[in-house]
């Protein structure tokens, strides 16, 4: 977040822009293609996600191994900076660091198995699969754009195809479920919004303003923006504003009370739809907030301020909350939405506790929740296009019937669990000491881990439930897994399997970054 | 640091490294081919354990063989040599904390390693030969060995973490061994509601060692275990000599975990239930190896409770307290596995209570001996459940010891071992827990607290439960072995019943002889060993140097002044316990079902296990599945929804609202000027003719009128 001039001049790279327009591309030859060729459609659909999955992992190891061009501002490497809307000094400005690089990375992944996991598609396959391609340009976007403006369009471009893929694709609830995370996300995006305007007016307006991102934060932190603005609510300017970007994101995440369009939506979405809103919408919150939100309210981040206590409060009470409220589900769907729930707490939990330890294991939970929850959806997928419901108390002993599905299921519901040698584990072990050793969330951790003991119970009930005990007579002749549905799960199993056995492989990524971050909202001046 | 490098090496390391690896290999080629090779591919978990027992075995002879008390390999910290300079195994896991080094993967390897290197081991091997014989047929075949390597692997990582958190680790994939064996009849909705029983059991105590841990961690900033000793030993000494106040409360949340793990009261309630698992799993996981992980825990961290006294008052209350109460239900059951499983838990509760009278020699030898005797006995009972096709209930048994000849004299040797027969292994080890039992204090020199440790009635209590215990177990052994041997055949299933395959016998064998000889005297061959057990002589109590503030390990066991009330002790408490099962069982001097009515609420008191499970039932679960299902799931579905609908229903209706005066009050003006253009239009209508002509009138006559306007006005 440091400050200083672009480094270089001459040609800067273009792997950014790739990766966020090459889905652009993929769509506008989709829409090109006539209604019927569907399974030209869907190929380029794969294709159109490959290419970003190939760059972001040329650049994740290029990250990893430190061969990539040095840092440049504030960390940011393949930096892409062009004037866009000069008038308002809206640029176009891109860059990837140690904390974008492995979510870049997971998002990508988790679009390219989400257009094989839609394979089946059959209704509306032109426009679904545009609006997939589209929903990943939104995506990857916001995960890349350095200038505040430029992600706001990003984000807002992000919410028209979620709605339709919900509206439209969905199940017999869709309408509602779409209407109703519309309306939510939309309410977070206003408050943003204000929040966004209000900063770049005071950081200068039409004359001298600026929306870059990385120099609001030394703006914001050095004080130069709080003269003569306005408060709000009694509030001074950093605080509203700050709180406003909170709420934004904090939706998003989402945090407990404003997390039932999350269920809803979930319910209703296809399979890969929610397989993406799980794996990488939600970490779009988290992601706001350690890029954008925590860096502009330096004043407030500090450890044990009334802001850190009430960040750790939601985290915690996300946790407990989400995992109780998980356990009374019978809607497989919806537990593992409140899965959600109870796992993304962790990670503002991780945010809470202000230190490295912290705050890389909640990034690293935003990755590894990535991936288990995208199993979990995946694995819910499976079932429900063989039975045609979701009531976990009317199943019972598939184990028998399908024993690769149970095996591969049993993956991905014990990272969820958090089961040492998985990469869950990892994360929150991370987020928990970081808490435990930060005096003002201390208590919180110890109360957190309730949330590990209901996490276990509902996901062993849930084993049970589906995989064990007798088989129901209704399932006689059900398959077991086919090789596309494998094809979807292994890459998360084993992304799950990896970094829970090797952890520094992704913690190594992270590290410099998250240190970085962690120096500039905790030590003054800088 | 105590480490002879000339002696125990680099060579030693990668054997160890291979110890650990090679039932991971073996379980890797089993989960994913296993099922294509031939025999299932029972051979390949089978010979991978064989390799790691093979090396154990050299490890230990050469450990022991050494004499010292004091050995001790850290892979990490080798002394005066940096981790680049040895092939010394040390693993930066989690890279993004400070100060590095703290989380790194090493292994701790001492003479307590060395022992435990080899029950898993050896019990695991015997394990997986037997289960060739046990489970032949079953259609699970393949998975049952991959699951049988994956444990062993995730046994022996424990066994050799140097490291806490990685212990927590590879302690939690046992846990989901354990899972994945006790419901491996998932089919059987109890095996299903066991495997789920014990996990979540475990995972309460679980969470609470890891807020220990925690603890730990956060004034030590280290999960290393000799780095916590000493960083505790220079905290007590700068401290005058007590401990950090920290040191108690995460000494006793630490203790949690072996409290589930080890089936102490009261989470023991799962290790009855597991034995839904098949029989080998029974007596691998939940008598020889998984269940003493606990134990091994307090063990390791013994120079670390040997400087809270109070936490390790404690520790020694709820073993007693696990020994008698677990021995007062194991009288009771009709169930021949249940019936072993109680014994376990009580079993190890003599173990958790000597460990915490301050003895570690004899908490972790009853651990071996225990391994040695309780796997026998329960392999032992796998082959009379497999000879009685699958029926356990000892009612339906008798008259088989000559049916089953070499399952009877395994497990009656067995039993002699558990019931402290003189000579028999389990009869030293036992005979050293009563020692430590009745002389608490006499385990620490130089630690605070210590002097007065043994003093009052809590101290004294072990000293009082654990022989009734042992009594008991003398008296429910026999009363087993008589019901299910000796007598006439009580079913059809009895009468008919054959012995087992070699391969369910040999390691019978093997597992009954060493429960007579493993701890006897001349075993290893050591010339010292005159009088004295061997296993006195390699581990022995740690010390602690106040002045310096550092922990001392004594190069040579000092030498025990023999005392014979223990061994008194033992020997009344074994023989009338056995008198008493032979009066009842045997002779029928005393009928059971008599004295059962006569201690008729004692005796269902007993029989239905306390009522603890009904307890737990009513008191826990019952109020969680009422808070989730009411105060949260509720909560969420009408009151945080309810708000969420009625924001957009107030929204709709505000739409409605300005929907009902946009079509009356705006729409109304529009439609009033709708109205007014029609009018408009009428009055024009009249001039539209449409007639040509007209028209063109009317356009020229505008024409001339506009063009007169422009010409003389502008």
């Amino acid at each position: 977040m440091q400050g200083g001039p672009v480094s270089g001049g001459g040609a800067q790279p273009i792997y950014l822009t790739l990766l966020t327009f090459a889905p652009l591309l993929g769509m506008l030859a989709i829409l090109c293609i006539p209604k019927a060729k569907k399974e030209v459609i869907r190929t380029v659909a794969a294709a159109a996600t490959l290419l970003p999955l190939v760059i972001s992992i040329f650049l994740y190891v290029q990250d990893w191994n430190g061969t990539g061009p040095s840092h440049g501002q504030a960390g940011m490497r393949f930096v892409e900076k062009h004037g866009w809307i000069d008038s308002f000094h809206i640029e176009y400005f891109l860059g990837m660091d140690g904390i974008s690089a492995p979510i870049i990375l997971l998002s990508c992944l988790l679009f390219f198995i989400a257009v094989f996991s839609s394979w089946t598609i059959n209704k509306g396959v032109k426009g679904y699969f545009a609006l997939l391609c589209l929903l990943e340009v939104g995506v990857n976007g916001c995960f890349l754009s350095l200038d505040f403006f430029l992600f706001y369009v990003f984000w807002e471009l992000m919410l028209l195809p979620m709605y339709f893929l919900i509206g439209i694709w969905g199940g017999p609830r869709r309408e509602y479920a779409a209407i109703k995370f519309f309306l939510y996300t939309l309410a977070g995006s206003v408050l943003m919004l204000v929040a966004l305007v209000a900063i770049y007016l005071q950081s200068g307006g039409l004359e001298s303003g600026t929306f870059n991102i990385l120099q609001l934060q030394e703006l914001m932190k050095s004080g130069a923006l709080q003269e003569g603005a306005p408060s709000l609510l009694g509030m001074d300017f950093q605080t509203w504003t700050f709180w406003f970007l909170f709420l934004g994101f904090a939706v998003k995440i989402p945090i407990v009370p404003l997390h039932t369009w999350l269920p809803d939506a979930h319910v209703e979405a296809p399979t890969a739809i929610s397989v993406i809103l799980a794996g990488i919408l939600l970490k779009l919150g988290a992601y706001g907030m350690m890029r954008i939100n925590f860096p502009l309210g330096t004043a407030l981040m500090e450890p044990g301020s009334g802001t850190t206590i009430a960040i750790g409060v939601i985290g915690m009470v996300s946790i407990v909350y989400g995992a109780f409220v998980a356990m009374a589900q019978t809607d497989f769907k919806r537990l593992v939405a409140y899965s959600s729930v109870s796992h993304m707490g962790f990670v503002i939990l991780g945010f809470a506790a202000l230190n490295d330890m912290g705050m890389n294991g909640a990034a690293a939970q935003l990755f590894n929740h990535g991936t288990s929850s995208a199993m979990m959806f995946l694995i819910v997928g499976v079932v429900y296009d063989r039975v045609h419901h979701r009531n976990l108390n009317d199943f019972g002993g598939l184990g028998l019937k399908m024993p690769y599905y149970s095996g591969l299921a049993t993956v991905g519901l014990f990272a969820a669990l958090g089961l040492p040698g998985l990469a869950n584990f990892v994360s929150e072990i991370m987020i928990l000491i970081g808490a435990f050793n930060a005096p003002h969330t201390q208590w919180m951790a110890v109360v957190s881990v309730i949330g590990i003991v209901i996490g276990a119970a509902y996901i062993l009930w849930t084993i049970q439930r589906v995989f064990l005990g007798k088989l129901n007579p209704k399932y006689e002749e059900i398959t077991d897994i086919d090789g596309r549905e494998a094809f979807c799960q292994i890459p998360f199993a084993a992304l799950c399997v990896l970094f829970g056995v090797a952890p520094f492989l992704l913690l190594d990524v992270f590290r410099d970054s998250i240190k970085s971050l962690v120096t500039f909202l905790t030590v003054a001046g800088g | 640091m105590r480490f002879d490098w000339g002696t125990f090496g680099d060579t030693e390391v990668q054997m160890m490294i291979w110890i650990l690896l090679l039932p991971l290999i073996g379980f890797t080629i089993q989960i994913f081919v296993g099922n294509k090779l031939p025999r299932r591919g029972d051979w390949v978990p089978t010979a991978a354990i064989g390799g790691s027992l093979v090396l154990a075995l050299s490890l230990f002879v050469r450990a022991i063989k050494m004499h010292k008390p004091d050995l001790l390999v850290h892979t990490a910290h080798p002394e005066g040599a940096s981790v680049a300079d040895t092939n010394g195994l040390a693993i930066n896991w989690l890279t993004s904390a400070s100060p590095d080094g703290n989380f790194v993967f090493a292994f701790l390897f001492d003479n307590i390693t060395a022992v435990m290197l080899v029950v898993v081991t050896l019990v695991s091997f015997l394990v997986h030969v037997f289960s060739i014989g046990y489970m032949h047929g079953d259609k699970r075949y393949n998975r049952f060995f991959a699951h049988l390597g994956l444990f062993s692997f995730s046994m022996i990582g424990l066994v050799l973490s140097a490291n806490f958190l990685f212990l927590l680790i590879f302690w939690e994939l046992v846990g989901l061994c354990s899972y994945l064996l006790i419901g491996y009849y998932f089919e059987k909705e109890s095996a299903a509601n066991a495997c789920k029983k014990a996990f979540l059991t475990c995972r309460v105590g679980d969470t609470l060692m890891l807020i220990g841990m925690l603890l730990i961690w956060k004034h030590t900033g280290t999960f290393d275990f000799v780095e916590i000793f000493d960083q505790v030993a220079k905290a007590t000494a700068a401290n005058g000599g007590a401990p950090p106040d920290w040191c108690l409360t995460a000494g006793i949340l630490v203790f949690c975990g072996p409290i589930g793990k080890s089936a102490q009261f009261p989470l023991h309630i799962w290790l009855p239930d597991a034995m839904e698992g098949p029989t080998p799993v029974s007596a691998l996981i939940h008598a020889a190896t998984m269940v003493v992980a606990g134990v091994f825990l307090v063990a390791r961290m013994f120079p670390y409770y040997m400087f809270v006294p109070d936490a390790m008052l404690v520790i020694a209350l709820f073993g007693a307290v696990t020994a008698i109460f677990a021995a007062t239900i194991g009288i009771t059951q009709w169930d021949i596995k249940k019936v072993l499983a109680y014994s376990t838990v009580s079993q190890l509760g003599f173990m958790v209570a000597a460990l915490g009278c301050g003895s570690l020699s004899a908490g972790f030898f009853h651990l071996m001996t225990h391994a040695w005797f309780k796997a026998c006995l329960f392999l032992g009972s796998g082959s009379v459940i497999h000879g009685m096709h699958h029926h356990q209930d000892m009612r339906q048994m008798g008259g088989l010891r000559h049916k089953m000849p070499v399952t009877y004299w395994c497990m009656l040797l067995s039993t002699c071992a558990i019931a402290g027969v003189p000579l028999f292994s389990g009869f030293y080890s036992k005979d050293a827990i009563i020692a430590a039992t009745l002389d608490p204090h006499a385990g620490f020199q130089g630690v605070a607290g210590w002097e007065q440790a043994g003093e009052g009635f809590l101290w004294s209590l072990p000293s009082l439960l654990i022989p009734i215990a042992a009594l008991m177990t003398a008296f429910y052994m026999f009363r087993l072995i008589f019901l299910t041997f000796h007598g006439e055949p009580k079913s059809e299933h009895a009468e008919q019943a054959h012995e087992s395959p070699w391969t369910m016998t040999l390691p019978l064998v093997v597992l009954g002889t060493l429960g007579v000889f493993g701890a006897a005297p001349w075993i290893l061959d050591f010339d010292f060993m005159g009088h004295d057990i061997w296993f006195n002589h390699v581990v022995t109590n740690p010390t602690f140097d106040a002045a310096a503030g550092v922990i001392a390990y004594p190069a040579v066991v000092p030498e025990h002044h023999h005392s014979w009330l223990p061994v008194i002790i033992s020997l009344i408490v074994a023989g009338s316990g056995i008198l008493l099962a032979f009066s009842f069982y045997k002779w029928k001097r005393f009928s059971p079902e008599k004295a059962a009515k006569k201690w008729g609420s004692l005796y269902r008191w007993c029989f239905n296990k306390y009522y603890v499970d009904e307890f737990v039932l009513k008191v826990v679960v019952r109020p969680l599945v009422f808070t989730w299902n009411v105060w949260c799931a509720a909560f969420d579905k009408f009151v945080i929804d309810g708000l969420v609908n009625g924001v957009g229903r107030t929204g709709k209706q505000l739409a409605d609202g300005s929907g009902w005066a946009d079509k009356n009050i705006v729409d109304g003006f529009v439609n009033a000027m709708a109205f007014m253009t029609q009018i408009f239009g009428a009055i024009a209508r009249i001039f539209q003719t449409g007639f040509l002509q007209h028209y063109l009138t009317v356009l020229a006559g505008g024409a001339a009128a506009g063009t007169a306007i422009f010409y003389f006005f502008l």
